[in-house]
């Protein structure tokens, strides 16, 4: 069973709440992946606006785990300030640390990452990093005090799949005690039976789901997926081959002349 | 006294953050609070005072990925 900081969980697929056509739609999309956690945000909220409140009583609805994220953040001190908030008004020590360092691509600010998780580490929280593939990155984040890193496989939204595959099954082979969860760039479920193939512990997705025309459907296919992919992982993958192997075998075949 | 409430500007007279917040019709208690950037715990709003300039950031949970 996935174990992230100590707490078990059944699914290996963590799941995005943005960008769904309805709450309706949100909900039934969540129990169809039968996911075991779900991430949120914090935003401003309007004056005698009630927004917020009515998207809590959906999320606590649902009873699974939450991890709230600092996404939109450019800056440490933004990024750990927005955690802080977030672990007063969801009640959890759960971050996802995004720390964006550029406006096209959505990719992390290492550096700035490193420092706000150093800092997020030592306040007890238990920090869930939006990271690149990079393995001394990787390195410094564990230093800090992460017990998981989250790696981009493409950029956030982009639909792309693992764009490198190599760096993905290093960074697996060189942490094979880290639970690490491809987050960002998954487009179709192949993609994250792919990546659970490589070793990895979990994915988290949003938008594939989230703006497929059938976000329901799509969200129990992300499941098998990522199901499928686990279990193939650990049966032991036959290795590629250069030349053909026959299945049927050649002894005892019929030869006729 | 003037406020930057959620990146506008106000003029109101708020002694404290929670009488700002009761002024503006900010309630519940899945609000998070912050001021100049610091974050300010539901149990210290009634006490914590505001000066003229500060910036006020009120959050509230919204869909993330």
């Amino acid at each position: 069973m996935l174990d992230l900081y100590g707490t078990k969980l059944p699914s290996r697929l963590l799941l995005g709440t943005a960008q769904y056509p309805s709450p309706a739609i949100l909900a039934d999309a969540v129990n169809a992946s039968r996911t075991s956690v779900v991430t949120v945000s914090l935003r401003r909220e309007m004056a005698g606006g009630r927004g917020g409140e009515k998207f809590w009583s959906l999320i606590q609805s649902l009873r699974l785990r939450v991890l709230p994220n600092t996404a939109g953040c450019h800056s440490v001190k933004e990024a750990v300030t927005t955690a802080k908030m977030a672990r007063e008004v969801f009640g959890t020590n759960w971050i996802k640390l995004e720390v964006i360092g550029n406006h096209d691509t959505l990719q992390p600010d290492v550096f700035g990452l490193v420092e706000a998780a150093r800092i997020l580490c030592e306040d007890g929280f238990a920090v869930f990093p939006y990271t690149t593939d990079d393995l001394v990155v990787a390195e410094r984040l564990l230093a800090a005090g992460c017990r998981v890193l989250m790696p981009w496989c493409a950029p956030i939204g982009s639909a792309l799949g693992p764009v490198n595959a190599t760096a993905l099954r290093s960074m697996r082979g060189h942490f094979p005690d880290i639970p690490l969860i491809v987050d960002a760039g998954l487009g179709r479920p192949s993609h994250a039976a792919l990546v659970m193939e490589l070793g990895f512990d979990a994915v988290l997705l949003n938008t594939a789901v989230a703006k497929a025309a059938d976000p329901i459907g799509m969200a129990r296919a992300f499941g098998k997926a990522v199901d499928a992919g686990r279990e193939a992982y650990r049966s032991g993958l036959l290795e590629p081959r250069d030349v053909a192997v026959p299945s049927t075998p050649t002894i005892g075949r019929a030869v006729f002349q | 006294m003037k406020l930057i409430v959620n990146g506008e500007a106000h003029e109101i007279d708020a002694a404290t953050l929670a009488e700002l917040l009761a002024a503006l019709d900010y309630e519940g208690n899945w609000l998070a609070t912050a001021v100049n950037s610091d974050v300010v715990h539901t149990a210290e709003r009634a006490q914590f005072k505001l000066s003229d300039g500060d910036r006020i950031e009120i959050l509230a949970p919204m869909q993330g990925g």
